[in-house]
């Protein structure tokens, strides 16, 4: 670089740093890009330098104006930093003042989510039948969420839960997953208190699966029982006092088929009756499946310390989601996290009316 | 796994209809996914031939038929098909039938002065496809009068079952036969086979070199085979079924993986290197080209099948293209292996393969039948392609599958619910293949079937590491001696179908049940109507979000970040709910909604705990009216929400201290942290920085707050004093001070009910100023104190000495001075 080009660089470079706000910034930019500027006359000047030296020098030339123009972008960033921090410096106010007394908005605007709602409700249900709720990490080890639950590593259902896997192992070896179900919450149940035991545990699960009826995050409840002299007949019982109850419909036809979990033996699948055409539950011939179930697997139980001869019980689950649509007729899956204020108002619950029995759910 | 119903019948003899046999086996817990009846629809149409065709008298298109549908008398047909001749075999439909294609019932009709009594149908018009270019034109030997579907094969109705990860013996169509006689629907017919002689000595020699890769095979060469196109039948059946038929000597492999659950292989023996088969494990650097075309870089945790040259198959998952059966092949090879199920399930998920045969192995196939299937599989081959038999191979042995299991009856009611008399949960044992060993009043042992992996296993317990030794061995013991009984339960639950047992509602532990949520969880469902109350909409949203994103908000360890996004927006755990809120507000502002109060109860997550939450994100206006005006949201207002949560879970307010040290994400001079005491965060709230709204594209004004849920200390359960109701009246107070602006409001509040503890009831800021009428810097806080005489009236000079106090406790402890 020659030396005009030098000292120019060295003028601007100086001036820069001497440019204590974004106006004075501008005007070292005008003074050296603009139209009159200094680099832009020297841009200008190329047609008179001898033919032999144009190209070192004009190559020269827009090498510097690609520095100084980095130079100037650099300077803007920081002057703007600055310019930012003076103004939250300045405006500085005193947190401790006292809030305004009333609220910025009203309990008719507000509204409580239908998954919200209908954990209340399976709370206020379930409730009444003598569980109580209990609740877990999202994060779990893949004992919690399979090994325990008898699901072992080769096990073909490990495959169809599409699991998220985190880095790193907990304190026992175990893989850390984002839990596919909320039964590891039997696990934890079991290991933390003595049978008799009932609880549900309704809570967030996650899938790596994203289409129209799937969603990589859902809810899903779980149940449990344990105690002695708890048979499939309290299992269907029960369920069928829940549905019916939830879906307030009292004579809905609850059908009851023998399928397979790794965690229940005898398992089932439970079927509600509905309109397959009009989507309206109770009647019509047509079957949904709703949820799994089955009389706890005796492997289950001796894996958190509790012996088959002694003890015994039933677990089910039921995607929360899919309760919730069937009950208010929603369509559609993916609106429920996209927190769009034109949908959560349409199907929002009033936050001034608990879900309750004695009020009615 | 489909199968049609004729493949059915051959197994099970049974007088059955569709509807049953499908609702029997969604019962006992085989789900029926579909059932396929190609031929209702087709029923009535009849094949017929033209007698005669001529042309239409009165029309130039159309043309006269006299039909013949074998019933003895000739039909008058007016047809507009260009292909209607006189002679032709066709199908023909008579007045009263549903026609598919058109959506229309036939009638007698007459078409410019000629009758028409049946209609001849195309093949779009039976909705078999597309073809409209002429009427159905069949072989000149097609039996006039039968019906169509008869002919042509299509009244088997295809059933689609979707079949439990425990029972591998339902993948097979003998299987499913099997468990419906078991259910009462009819009885299993037998399949005897007969051995077929050996002519010349095996070509081929099994070695099983390790045991990982292989338990037992059986093999046998068929010599002199013509291998081509398999028979119609059985091309129909794999069609059905959704197989390519390929020819004559795979398909046979694939007959019996569906009709026997017995996967099977051919090698031709000219293409297989030397004269060994090897059952080993792959070697660095293997590969395999497989059977659909795709090449596998093979581990040492695969078995493979290896020949002189290298793998020929992955064993037990999928064959390879290089030594596969074609139609040149004269001599073939069968193998009649069995796998270890686990090996099969890694190695099949290691290269993602998804076969008929890993689908089997897996489950668990019938350890017993290799040399019966074998002999069958021989067999078939002769008859499809002639040849003769070589002796056969043997590697390794039948497995030690026998076992035993006991069942007490009285279990069947205490397990399951159910009364059942022992002679039926006996005669559902045995019509299942388990045979009794013993028997007395109370209960039956049984030996269980080969095929049925899934009883009485061996499958290890995973027992919680911190279990004490004596209670980890009793409940193993238990489980031990427990389990086989509960899957013989089970067995004969399902076949008498679970809608067979009563329900009985659940017995109450107390009359009054406790209450279902922990204090802390009631804390929970609180605020979600709190915050809701005050306006807001609960929301649930992802648990993750990008990284990026996550990084604006505070710390994105490693350790929260997903190995396996399902994308690359959705990989880091957040560090806390206001993020996610803050999205959705943007989001909602892109849609023309700016103005949005969202609110969510979830999880923050933090690399050593994951945090509850009660977070909000108010952004935009307020709601505009006539009495209240709309102003853009505030920090008082994202104060306002978290005070409002911390006051209802019963926080005291009083001892509530505000710290201006908000996190990163907030306006640094518009933030604060509510604490109780220096240690416990309860929570944070601000305005939103200015460069979050920028990254988020966030138009207007934002705020947000976040109340830690499981920071908050349970409430005291005392009793509530008796209430403080003196009989004087209140004295109340002004005071304006001068303070600099920097001073806190709440110091000069505490500093004020400090001053006279016994006669100070209450303080309230009433007024705050600052603006030109004072000095720079400065700022005007005016209080109203309340003072509660309790013995008497306050005299004039008694209220002067505490205002003094007042005056002197607030300039000490601010610098305040009374405002002139």
């Amino acid at each position: 670089m020659s030396d005009d080009l030098q000292a120019l660089r060295a003028e601007t470079e100086a001036a820069l740093a001497a440019a204590a706000d974004l106006r004075a910034l501008d005007a070292v930019r005008v003074g050296v890009l603009g139209k009159s500027g200094s680099l832009s006359g020297l841009l200008k000047g190329l047609g008179q330098v001898p033919a032999e030296q144009r190209k070192e020098r004009g190559a020269a030339l827009n090498r510097l104006k690609a520095e100084v123009e980095a130079l100037l972008e650099a300077r803007r960033t920081a002057l703007e930093a600055e310019a930012l921090d003076a103004r939250l410096k300045a405006e500085r106010v005193d947190v401790s003042l006292p809030p305004r007394p009333s609220a910025p908005g009203t309990a008719a605007e507000g509204g409580i989510h239908p998954i919200s709602r209908t954990i209340e409700e399976l709370t206020a249900l379930f409730g009444a039948m003598g569980f109580r709720v209990v609740e877990g990490p999202d994060i779990e080890s893949d004992w919690h969420n399979f090994g325990a639950l008898n699901i072992p590593d080769h096990h073909p259902a490990r495959q169809d839960h599409d699991t998220f896997y985190m880095p790193g192992t907990d304190p026992n070896g175990h893989r850390r997953v984002l839990r596919t179900q909320t039964s590891p919450l039997q696990i934890r149940t079991m290991l933390a208190e003595e049978p008799p035991i009932r609880i549900i545990a309704p809570g967030r699960t996650y899938r790596a699966d994203h289409d129209a009826t799937h969603s990589p995050m859902f809810h899903q409840v779980e149940g449990l029982v344990i105690d002695r002299g708890i048979t499939l007949g309290h299992l269907k019982g029960c369920l069928v006092d829940f549905l019916r109850g939830f879906f307030g419909i009292a004579d809905l036809p609850v059908r009851f088929r023998s399928s397979y979990f790794p965690f229940t033996e005898p398992s089932m699948e439970v079927d509600i009756g509905w309109n397959r055409k009009t989507g309206e539950l109770g009647g019509g011939g047509d079957w949904l499946e709703i949820l799994g179930s089955g009389m706890v697997h005796p492997k289950v139980l001796a894996n958190c310390g509790l012996d088959p001869r002694e003890w015994q019980g039933f677990a089910f689950g039921m995607g929360i989601e899919r309760i919730t649509m069937l009950k208010h007729g929603m369509p559609d899956l993916r609106p429920f996290y996209e927190a769009d204020l034109r949908w959560l108002k349409h199907y929002a619950s009033d936050p001034l009316a608990a879900a309750s029995l004695h009020e009615g759910i | 796994m489909k199968f049609t119903l004729s493949w059915l019948r051959e197994h099970l003899d049974t007088d059955a209809s569709l509807d049953r046999i499908t609702t029997t086996l969604s019962a006992i817990g085989i789900e029926v996914e579909g059932v396929e009846d190609r031929g209702a629809a087709l029923a009535s149409f009849r094949i017929a031939r033209v007698i005669e065709a001529v042309q239409h008298p009165n029309a130039d298109r159309l043309r006269a038929l006299r039909v013949d549908l074998g019933d003895g008398r000739e039909y008058s047909v007016v047809c507009g098909a260009p292909n209607a001749r006189t002679g032709m075999v066709g199908v023909a439909a008579l007045p009263g039938a549903f026609i598919p294609g058109t959506g229309i019932t036939l009638k007698v009709g007459e078409i410019r002065g000629v009758k028409s009594e049946a209609m001849m149908l195309s093949a779009r018009e039976m909705g078999l496809g597309d073809d409209h270019s002429g009427i159905v034109d069949l072989p000149a030997d097609a039996p006039v009068g039968t019906r169509y579907v008869d002919y042509a094969g299509l009244d088997d109705p295809i059933i689609e079952i979707k079949v439990t990860p425990n029972r591998g013996d339902a993948l097979s169509v003998r299987g499913i036969a099997r468990d419906l006689a078991a259910a009462g629907l009819g009885t299993l017919k037998p399949w005897d086979v007969a051995p077929v002689a050996a002519t010349y000595p095996a070509p081929l020699q099994w070695r099983i070199e390790d045991s990982r890769a292989c338990i037992w095979v059986l093999g046998r060469a068929v010599r002199g085979v013509k291998n081509g196109p398999s028979p119609k039948w059985l091309q129909d059946r794999l069609t059905a079924i959704g197989l390519r038929p390929i020819n004559a000597l795979v398909d046979v492999t694939n007959y019996f993986t569906y009709a026997y659950g017995r996967p099977l292989h051919v090698f031709d023996v000219k293409k297989v290197a030397g004269t060994t088969l090897s059952m080993r494990m792959a070697r660095p650097g293997e590969e395999l080209l497989a059977l659909n075309g795709k090449t596998y870089a093979l581990t040492e945790e695969d078995g493979v099948i290896a020949d002189a040259n290298g793998p020929e198959a992955l064993g037990g998952v999928i064959g390879g293209e290089h030594s596969g059966c074609d139609e040149a092949t004269t001599e073939c090879f069968i193998e009649c292996a069995l796998f270890d199920p686990v090996r099969i399930a890694l190695s099949g998920r290691r290269h993602d393969v998804r076969t008929d045969a890993r689908q089997r192995f897996e489950r668990g196939i019938d350890q017993a039948l290799l040399p019966k299937a074998l002999e069958a599989a021989t067999q078939m081959i002769m008859e499809l392609c002639g040849g003769e038999a070589s002796e056969v191979s043997e590697a390794g042995a039948e497995p030690k599958w026998r076992r035993q299991a006991t069942l007490r009856f009285a279990r069947i009611r205490e397990l399951g619910g159910l009364e059942l008399p022992a002679e039926e949960a006996e005669r559902r044992l045995t019509a299942l293949g388990f045979s009794t060993v013993s028997r007395d009043a109370a209960s039956i042992t049984v030996s269980v079937p080969p095929w049925r992996n899934d009883i009485a296993g061996h499958g290890a317990l995973a027992q919680d590491v911190s279990l004490p030794a004596d209670r980890a061995r009793k409940a193993a013991e238990g489980c031990a001696e427990i389990e086989p009984e509960c899957d013989l339960v089970e067995e004969v639950l399902r076949l008498g179908g679970l809608d067979a047992v009563p329900s009985v509602s659940l017995p109450l532990a107390s009359a009054l049940p406790r209450p279902a949520l922990t204090p802390k969880q009631a804390r929970a469902a609180l605020a979600r109507r709190v915050l809701a109350s005050r306006g807001m909409q609960d929301c649930v949203t992802y648990g993750f979000l990008a990284r990026e994103t996550a990084a604006l908000f505070g710390e994105t360890p490693d350790v929260l970040r997903l190995e396996n996004p399902i994308a690359s927006d959705l990989d880091q755990m957040r560090p806390t709910p206001v993020a996610s809120l803050a999205m959705a507000a943007a989001r909602n502002a892109a849609r023309g909604f700016g103005d949005v109060a969202l609110a969510e109860i979830g999880g923050a997550y933090r690399a050593d705990a994951q945090l509850a939450v009660a977070a909000g994100v108010r952004a935009g206006l307020t709601a505009p009216n006539w009495a209240a005006p709309a102003r853009a949201v505030d920090w008082l207002d994202a104060k306002g929400d978290a005070l409002a949560v911390l006051a209802a879970l019963g926080v005291p307010m009083a001892a509530v201290q505000v710290t201006a040290d908000a996190p990163r994400f907030y306006h640094p001079g518009r933030s604060g942290v509510l604490r109780q005491g220096p240690k416990v965060v309860l929570a944070t709230f601000g305005e939103l920085h200015p460069k979050i709204r920028a990254a988020l594209d966030i138009p207007g004004a934002a705020v947000g707050f976040e109340v830690f849920l499981d920071a908050i200390p349970e409430p005291k359960k005392r009793k509530k004093g008796v209430p403080d109701l003196p009989t004087f009246q209140p004295v109340r107070r002004d005071f304006a001070f001068l303070a600099d602006a920097a001073t806190s409001a709440e110091a000069l509040l505490r500093a004020a009910r400090g001053a006279e503890k016994a006669l100070i009831a209450d303080v309230v800021l009433f007024d705050r100023y600052a603006g030109d009428k004072l000095p720079e810097g400065k700022v005007s806080l005016a209080i109203q104190v309340t003072l509660q005489p309790r013995e008497r009236t306050l005299t004039d000079a008694e209220i002067e000495a505490v205002a003094q106090k007042i005056v002197a406790a607030v300039g000490k402890a601010t610098g305040a001075t009374l405002r002139g």
